[in-house]
């Protein structure tokens, strides 16, 4: 069932209908069933994996809680100090086993399903027989749910979180339907905190999650599915779209993406905010971000803080990355040394999230790539100052500008991995924007044959403003707009009904178009 | 008050989106006013005022080769063609079905081309035959058994969603006729006056199944109890004109069902000289269908049947219906005047048919 169904609007209409006619302390239930029951739309043989995966997180975070309980009660009892440590060094060898099971079990499932084809070919072709794993079934959303339940597992071995004891409830948070498909990747203290109270979400909150849903329709029904035409066309056929064309599409991609990871992002949120379930926000104005790290703070939120906190501190706190890290301050000096083991996690972290994103050489090197821009403008952030201190830039709005332009075109170039065939095709087209740029491109109708005719550039051109004023409205009072508008039910209906029609009438759907799924549902 | 306010929200707020949603929807959706007028053919029976008779149902054969204005003026007979383009028999019966909603005729006229088709064909005959019905059980149940594969009967319910597309594609007449469109055809009848004498057709490929399908004549055996349930005499027609091509085998299956049946049938390509029609001058396709003169020959014929067979109301003689008779006659000779202009000036029609839909 894919968001953009008119299948899928009936359903969260009736999800949320019978989620209020019923008792609040049924309300999770009722979330429960339609969860599943969306998985099961989309294959039954999803509903096997996440059991898996359900089953061996809950029982294995019980035994971890257990653990450590009993081991609260026995450590009282030993009063010998070495005893103690002794204890817990064993208690702690004990959680470690069960929590690494339980994380090997859910990350064993996502690599045989998304990455065993991958690993066999590309090990196979070394043996210049290259062999290829098909047919596995790749169960919906499973980067997400996995990740979703490694950080659950994480915490409650870090016991930051406590286990929970309803198997059911688990469940629901793993399977919890407006996340399956795009995220974000919630974590349970705070998914969890509103997900099984079954609370009224409040009519100013529930007028903001509308908005929220047709704006996440708008953008993506609207914007990003008309433009998938284009990038698409663009990008097949490199050979021919080559120089000034690169450019056009570095433009229709960043838009198409942002308006279809976002738009995404809205429906989840906004149906969530409906039912009085917060989650967290997976995007903050990513293209008003003036360097790659804000942006990466800014854009896929959730994904970016799970790397942080589930590989790079853990990484970066080892035992073997202090040791390393004192070796090479002693060999290295102080300043650089400390950096080494800094960008040692830095560079696992990114090809973890390059891995993470798909099983292809393309989105590999898109990892090693962002870690590399990244590395460079940290080693070269005293000389930026310096620059930026000499001729008071920083308080430049001009220079901001530029700024926020420097790091989406960077992004975009970058990005560009998604679309083309391979690697050296997407360096190959990325170059020719400097060596072959063909001006006439812009003027001479070239561009009227790559899917989108006139009217549909003057729309694109209208809907990038508009998203361009919403988001300046952001970034200038840190309020989301719809909170304005959500305040005045007829302004909320009046908001409603016009990106309603908007949606229906200038949506690419229907006949003639194929609709795209969303483009995160593949990771 | 707080209960007064949510009380008229409730109201005003569905009513402004209905609104703005029949607003949009009128406007995208294909009027069918100029140069292709297929699709507005069925929503013009509901306009009709009058008495009818006999009414014809069937696809292109009936509605291009019947002149219902002749068969009005030479034997007073009230009728209505209820035709579209490649109308399916299912379609046929279901459009009797919403007929009877409306009156109860003495006479059906079925054109038998249709049963050569067993199962929906066309996304675009579909919508043109059916997007013109009222809603009723009829439409609904048409709709569900004329649905290609891609089809959705929500997009039946809300043509928007089928055409919101044509934003890009608005023409002038899209504007002109937004809110009204305009009656283009005489009880059914579409008029065509240029000629383009028959050509030499394909010749007939060898079927490989001889029979006529068991569900399209399932339809006419449901047709048949429908018209016998209300005391209607179904007449079965097979249009003069010879191509698409009508075979023999079929011929008999068809003339076998009406024997068993008691009906009345009529291969008019058996009678094109009784008739009087000359497809030199007869035909304005190159013989695919018939022009003013040859509609108006075959009203004659079939008229002549169809009042010495039935007990039918000679309507010249009634003065309410005939005045609003004399509207449709004096619109038909306007219609005919100038298209015989235009021909004159240009040598073909430019605001009808093909030549006339809008870049």
């Amino acid at each position: 069932m894919l968001f953009v169904s008119k299948e899928f609007v009936a359903f969260i209409a009736a999800v949320i209908a019978i989620y209020y006619i019923c008792p609040k302390k049924f309300r999770w239930y009722v979330l429960l069933a339609a969860s599943l029951f969306f998985y099961t739309m989309d294959d039954v043989r999803n509903l096997i994996y996440l059991a898996v995966t359900g089953v061996t997180s809950w029982g294995l975070c019980l035994i971890l809680e257990h653990i450590t309980s009993d081991a609260s009660k026995s450590i009282k009892k030993i009063k010998d100090k070495e005893k103690k440590k002794e204890f817990k060094a064993r208690v702690q060898r004990n959680k470690r086993i069960f929590m690494l099971l339980a994380v090997l079990i859910d990350l064993g499932i996502l690599g045989f399903t998304k990455y065993a084809d991958f690993v066999v070919s590309n090990v196979t072709a070394l043996f210049s027989h290259r062999m290829r794993v098909t047919d596995v079934f790749v169960p919906l959303g499973i980067s997400f749910y996995t990740f979703k339940t490694v950080s659950y597992v994480l915490d409650v071995y870090r016991g930051t979180s406590k286990a929970e004891k309803n198997f059911f409830k688990l469940v629901l948070f793993v399977t919890y339907f407006p996340q399956a498909v795009q995220g974000p990747i919630s974590r349970w203290n705070n998914l969890s905190a509103t997900l099984f109270e079954g609370k009224n979400a409040g009519l100013k909150p529930f007028a903001s999650g509308l908005i929220r849903i047709f704006w996440g329709y708008f953008k993506k029904v609207v914007i990003a599915d008309r433009l998938v035409v284009p990038v698409m066309a663009l990008t097949h056929d490199h050979a021919s779209y080559q120089g000034a064309y690169v450019f056009v599409a570095i433009l229709m991609y960043a838009m198409e993406l942002y308006c279809d990871f976002t738009g995404g992002i809205d429906i989840t949120i906004g149906i969530s905010e409906c039912l009085g379930i917060k989650v967290e926000e997976n995007f903050i104005l990513p293209y008003f971000s003036k360097n790659i790290k804000e942006y990466w703070n800014r854009w896929h939120i959730t994904m970016g803080s799970w790397f942080t906190d589930y590989i790079f501190y853990p990484l970066s706190v080892s035992p073997r990355m202090l040791k390393l890290s004192k070796w090479s301050r002693s060999k290295l000096g102080n300043a650089f040394g400390k950096r080494v083991t800094v960008y040692i996690s830095c560079f696992l972290v990114w090809l973890a999230t390059g891995v993470w994103h798909g099983a292809a050489w393309n989105f590999i090197v898109w990892g090693l790539l962002n870690f590399v821009v990244i590395m460079i403008s940290q080693e070269l952030e005293p000389l930026y100052k310096k620059f930026h201190g000499r001729f008071h830039l920083k308080d430049k709005a001009w220079y901001g500008a530029f700024e926020m332009l420097r790091t989406f075109f960077l992004m975009g170039m970058i990005r560009m991995l998604d679309c083309y065939r391979n690697v050296p095709v997407t360096f190959k087209s990325l170059g020719s924007m400097f060596t072959s740029w063909h001006m006439k491109v812009f003027t001479d109708g070239s561009l009227l044959e790559i899917g989108l005719d006139l009217k549909e550039y003057i729309l694109i051109g209208i809907c990038a403003v508009v998203l361009f004023l919403v988001s300046l409205y952001r970034y200038r009072t840190g309020r989301e707009l719809r909170e304005k508008i959500s305040g005045s039910p007829d302004l909320t209906f009046a908001c409603c009904l016009v990106l309603l029609m908007i949606t229906i009438v200038f949506g690419a759907y229907g006949k003639g178009y194929n609709t795209s799924q969303f483009i995160y549902n593949q990771f | 008050m707080k209960a007064i306010k949510i009380v008229t929200r409730a109201i005003i707020y569905p009513v402004i989106a209905s609104i703005l949603l029949w607003t949009c929807q009128s406007l995208l959706v294909p009027k069918y006013q100029v140069g292709i007028m297929e699709g507005a053919m069925m929503h013009e029976y509901y306009d009709s005022d009058m008495p009818h008779e006999v009414l014809f149902v069937g696809d292109c054969e009936v509605y291009e080769n019947i002149s219902t204005v002749k068969l009005y003026q030479e034997y007073g007979i009230s009728s209505y063609i209820r035709g579209s383009a490649q109308q399916l028999v299912w379609q046929s019966y279901y459009i009797l079905e919403d007929t009877l909603r409306y009156e109860t005729p003495k006479v059906v006229v079925f054109n038998v081309l249709a049963l050569k088709y067993a199962e929906p064909q066309h996304e675009s005959y579909n919508r043109m035959t059916l997007d013109g019905l009222r809603w009723s059980p009829s439409k609904w149940h048409a709709i569900e058994e004329s649905m290609t594969e891609k089809e959705s009967m929500l997009d039946y319910v809300f043509p928007i969603l089928r055409y919101h597309d044509r934003w890009k594609d608005l023409k002038p007449s899209d504007y002109e006729f937004w809110f009204h469109q305009n009656t283009n055809t005489f009880n059914g009848y579409y008029m065509r006056v240029d000629s383009l004498p028959e050509r030499n057709f394909p010749p007939a490929r060898p079927l490989n199944d001889p029979n006529l399908g068991r569900v399209p004549m399932s339809w006419l055996e449901k047709m048949y109890e429908l018209c016998k349930e209300n005391g209607i005499e179904l007449v079965l027609m097979k249009a003069p004109t010879q191509y698409p091509y009508w075979y023999p085998q079929w011929d008999r299956q068809v003339m076998e069902f009406a024997s068993s049946h008691g009906l009345d049938y009529f291969n008019y390509i058996h009678e094109r000289d009784q008739i009087g029609l000359d497809m030199t001058v007869d035909t304005y396709d190159g013989g695919l269908h018939l022009n003013l003169s040859g509609a108006e020959k075959m009203a004659t014929y079939i008229g002549a049947y169809l009042d010495s067979t039935y007990d039918l109301t000679d309507y010249r003689l009634d003065p309410e219906v005939s005045a609003k008779w004399d509207e449709v006659i004096a619109a038909y000779n306007e219609l005919a005047a100038a298209q015989y202009a235009e021909l004159e000036e240009y040598g073909e029609l430019r605001s009808w048919g093909i030549n006339a839909m809008e870049e």
